[in-house]
């Protein structure tokens, strides 16, 4: 049904506003740690009044009333009544942690209110009843409001309704006789208030008399039309409540007066047509809440949780926000396009050879450029600012470092720096990772800092930008840096060494990329065990990506990552082997040399080995991997080309190097098969496929036959 | 002819949910995210119906109620304010800036309609 | 009293035909998305023989498999006749395009369901699994293939 498609399309847009404000509530409370702010507090609470509205509207009552307790805080905190604190803050902080874990399950289609939400929703209460510090310095000159207990929760309108004593309780189903005497004051027109729809809205109610008193218009000569002279007494017979009379004139009460006379009870008490004043609103009771059962978790704050805050879905897989300007640079380019291509078509009308064929290379050179631009604007479509990324970071670090009780300051750069939506996903998990290894192993004590004559505050700085194709993200921190010698004594320990390896500094550095390597005296459950570095060396390489580490005992580290712009298309190699030519993509490519022959050695008669500067590389032969007639066999007429995946280097031997160039990926198993060895396939200028080879699996490959061939000659 | 109401709000949500609702019942809407928004639409083109929400980025509301009663074309059109039922006071600022009356939220689609024709 | 018996339509079904070492061979006209002359494939490393490699099909990458080697008919050198028969069927990812080299094109035909006959086992002829039937057109026997069958395994059992 499309009205339900719509509907659920509305839903859509709807979670992910939450999302936004949820993220807003976040920096707006983290910012006033720095002193309270008043713009900061109105922002926090509008995006929580928002949040609370939509779920009431769209059904997700449980949303609502968490919210609701949420709003009335930041509500006091915005007029003045309630001061800042470091605990509200704290609160506040857990309560939109709550919510978004429950905004996740309404998502999911399981609306509820999670367990952690019940610890976070009782402290509330209990703040909201306890007692209030008023905030030193009116933040806002809003008038001190009567209120300083929360409202309760979603009351049946009717409560409101407390307009003048109840001549008589509701009759229900009996008839009854009301005399209404309506006097609006003059301004009513002002409003738009319309005496004759009330009376309609009257009509439909029972059956109506309507008498018109007009001694109060004045002169024709004096009468100002937009002002109401006109009062009126209605008879209304029928099943009527007074509830019902007062809903009708409900929005008329504050500029006319009313008064409702039931006629039909004997004995009943005339309500005059006093001006119909509002009892002050019933001073609400406070909200029954299970705090009795939650005293000993309320005594202090909750613990904060050890995982990263409910999943952050702002980037949602299935759509994707443009910023109006790339839609924009899009229509312009295709714009563009349509108008080179008219050019060009022209000249297959009649071409006159010679100097026509000039424009026509010129047209053909802006269509290539037109092209090439239309595909880098549909692109950047699907990038994002990886500030969606870091923007959980300064949350983390805050937690992380009160909780191993290290003095940390974040700096985050460069989070305008814009990445495919995909890359940006999936980097997010591995760059937690690594900022809580910096934590926790990285950066010292304040204490054992300033032994060292460093400053007490450590510093993590995670930083961002565009280089060539690529985007870097660097994770540098002013620790300890690594330990080569604890780091050789676990690599020998775990047997991951040979007792009398030799390695260089950056080798040994790289050996924490070994899976389960840790040198953690303690397993903290910050870092955890496990999702070690190859983890997320794995997930890096999986974007087509690289990652390396450089350290300075005692001075700090710094891990570099490379990825690509964007997953669709790659920098790339071309190669020949043979008559077939590949791929491959620049980042696993380290560099190409032309092999000396004395650099060439066999050992056990197969193994073939490059001496590459100081390290033996295995020269992997493409064409017998392939199954390819090459050129020819013999190394030394062939280039080796340096690649690595995963740390592990290899030598690829091809015929010989053409052009690089940038080639758009497009995946082989949508109408076939992942093939291993290979990455995908592209299409070049002249209209053949050429394929893209997968490095890490052909190192896989490579060395699956070398030890089976092993195996065979033993 | 259909009626024509201007819905302001800045929640895109919201907007779109009493878009549906009312395109869906015959009328023609337009949607303005804030009251600058609305207001700058509103001195250039008329409606026959104010529809906003209280609590909005830029210009609130009540003020906006404010600002488009002192247009010409607007001093009489109905305006209906969105509200939370705790904003009692908030309705009184409303009826004071000149708003015809309010609809509280959370509410539904038929509570919505039925609204609208008290005033349309 | 007559009685007249009008004898009832019976919806026929398309089948386009080709020619593969000398038999003729059906396929459903639905599958058949298009059909195109001997191109340059593009060698794949680590396949089946009967996979000869891939094409560019208007920026789709389509596997082209060599019916005669999949049905082990024996190898024929490709030629100007040689023509790809492009079918789409249902796949591990949605809808696969693959193009199933064959000698050359035959005819469209437009065949009873009622002139079907189940698929003999005929012993060092065509291997039954792919075979919807077989029937008689024109004083020839047609194999009717179930190319949906046959695509998918020659792609995953491969």
């Amino acid at each position: 049904m499309t009205i339900d498609l719509e509907m659920a399309e509305i839903i859509n847009v709807f979670f992910q506003e939450s999302d936004e404000g949820l993220d807003a509530m976040e920096s707006g409370l983290l910012s006033l740690e720095g002193g309270s702010d008043c713009e900061a507090i109105n922002t926090i609470f509008r995006a929580a009044h928002s949040i609370k509205g939509g779920a009431g509207t769209f059904g997700f009552g449980e949303i609502s009333k968490f919210t609701h307790a949420v709003e009335t805080l930041l509500d006091q905190m915005r007029n003045g009544t309630r001061g800042v604190s470091a605990e509200t803050v704290q609160v506040l902080l857990q309560a939109v942690d709550a919510m978004r874990e429950m905004v996740a399950l309404a998502r999911a289609g399981t609306p509820g209110r999670p367990a952690a939400a019940d610890a976070v929703g009782a402290r509330l209460i209990e703040i909201l009843e306890g007692p209030v510090d008023p905030a030193e310095a009116p933040t806002t000159t809003a008038a001190p409001e009567a209120v300083a207990t929360p409202e309760p929760p979603a009351q049946a309108p009717a409560a409101a309704f407390a307009a003048g004593p109840l001549v008589q309780p509701a009759a229900p189903g009996g008839p009854a006789h009301w005399r209404i005497r309506f006097v609006p004051h003059a301004s009513l027109f002002e409003t738009c208030n319309d005496p004759l729809r009330m009376f309609m809205q009257l009509e439909s109610l029972g059956r109506l008399t309507v008498q018109v008193f007009s001694k109060g218009v004045p002169a024709l000569t004096e009468i100002e039309p937009t002002q109401c002279h006109l009062s009126w007494t209605l008879d209304l017979h029928g099943a009527v409540t007074q509830e019902q009379l007062v809903e009708v004139f409900d929005w008329v009460d504050s500029n006319s007066s009313i008064g409702y006379e039931r006629l039909d009870e004997p004995g009943s008490p005339g309500n005059l047509p006093a001006p119909a004043v509002r009892a002050p609103a019933p001073m609400p009771e406070p909200p029954s809440a299970p705090t009795a059962a939650v005293a000993p978790a309320a005594a202090a704050a909750p613990e904060g949780p050890t995982a990263a805050p409910a999943s952050r879905a702002n980037v949602d897989a299935s759509s994707i926000r443009v910023g109006t300007e790339k839609v924009d640079a899009l229509i312009n380019l295709v714009g563009e396009l349509v108008i080179t291509q008219s050019m060009l078509g022209r000249f297959a009308e009649g071409a006159d050879a010679g100097k026509d064929l000039e424009l026509l290379r010129r047209g053909l050179a802006h269509l290539s450029r037109n092209t090439r631009e239309l595909q880098e604007s549909v692109l950047k479509i699907r990038m994002l600012p990886i500030s969606f990324s870091f923007n959980r970071f300064p949350r983390l670090v805050r937690e992380l470092s009160r909780k191993l009780e290290k003095k940390v300051e974040l700096r985050l750069r460069g989070e305008n720096t814009e990445l495919d939506k995909i890359v940006l996903e999936k980097i997010g998990d591995p760059l937690v990772h690594l900022v809580r290894n910096s934590l926790d192993h990285g950066l010292e004590s304040p204490a054992a800092r300033i032994a060292s004559g460093k400053s007490e505050t450590g510093v993590l700085e995670l930083n961002a930008y565009h280089q060539g194709g690529s985007v870097i993200i660097e994770v540098k921190d002013d620790g300890a840096g690594l330990d080569c010698t604890k780091i050789l004594a676990k690599a020998r320990e775990r047997h991951l060494l040979a007792d009398d390896a030799v390695l260089s500094e950056e080798q040994i550095h790289n050996l924490i990329f070994l899976p389960g390597f840790s040198t953690a005296e303690s397993v903290s459950d910050v870092s955890g065990r496990g999702v070690g570095m190859d983890v997320v060396r794995r997930n890096i390489t999986d974007l087509g990506g690289h990652v390396q580490i450089s350290s300075e005992q005692g001075r700090g580290s710094t891990i570099r990552i490379r990825l690509p712009l964007t997953l669709a298309i790659l920098e790339g190699q071309m190669l020949r082997v043979g008559r077939e030519t590949y791929v491959m993509s620049l980042v696993s490519i380290i560099e190409t040399v032309q092999p000396r022959p004395d650099h060439l050695h066999t050992v056990s008669g197969h193994a073939e080995l490059f001496k590459h500067r100081d390290e033996y590389l295995p020269v992997l032969r493409l064409h017998e991997i392939f199954d390819i007639e090459p050129d020819s066999r013999d190394i030394a007429s062939g280039l080796l080309v340096v690649a690595e995946s995963d740390g592990r280097r290899v030598a690829i031997l091809v015929d010989e190097l053409q052009a690089q160039q940038q080639v758009v990926i497009k995946s082989l198993d949508r109408n076939y098969k992942q093939v291993p060895g290979l990455a995908g396939a592209t299409i070049h200028g002249d209209g053949t496929v050429a394929l893209i080879l997968d490095v890490p699996s052909l190192i896989a490959k490579f060395s699956a036959r070398t030890a089976a061939s092993v195996g065979r000659a033993a | 002819m259909t009626a024509t109401i201007l819905t302001v709000d800045d929640s895109a949500s919201m907007r779109q949910m009493v878009s549906f609702t009312l395109k869906r019942a015959g009328y023609t809407v337009v949607e303005a995210a804030d009251g600058v928004e609305a207001l700058n639409y509103a001195r250039t083109s008329a409606v026959d119906l104010v529809l906003t929400d209280v609590n909005m980025p830029n210009m609130d509301g009540i003020s906006l109620v404010r600002e488009l009663r002192q247009l010409q074309a607007y001093k009489f059109v109905p305006m209906l304010m969105l509200t939370t039922e705790s904003g009692q006071d908030k309705k009184m600022q409303g009826k004071a800036a000149g708003a015809t009356g309010w609809l509280v939220k959370p509410f539904n689609p038929e509570k919505l309609l039925a609204t609208i024709v008290k005033v349309l | 009293m007559t009685v007249v018996h009008k004898a009832v339509e019976e919806v026929k079904q398309q089948y386009l035909s080709f020619i593969l070492a000398g038999e003729q061979y059906g396929v459903d006209v639905v599958r058949v998305q298009e059909l195109k002359g001997w191109d340059s494939v593009t060698r794949v490393p680590s396949t089946p023989p009967y996979v000869l490699g891939v094409i560019n099909l208007r920026g789709a990458i389509v596997p082209v498999i060599d019916l005669r080697i999949r049905l082990h008919l024996g190898q024929a050198p490709y030629g100007p006749a040689t023509v790809i028969v492009v079918v789409r069927v249902p796949g591990a990812r949605g809808e696969r395009t693959v193009g199933l080299v064959v000698d050359a094109m035959n005819s469209v035909h437009d065949i009873a369901p009622s002139a079907i006959r189940p698929p003999p086992s005929l012993p060092g002829k065509v291997d039954d699994r792919f075979l919807e039937g077989i029937m008689v057109e024109g004083g020839k026997l047609m194999l009717l293939l179930d190319v949906a069958a046959l695509v998918t395994s020659s792609i995953e059992d491969g």
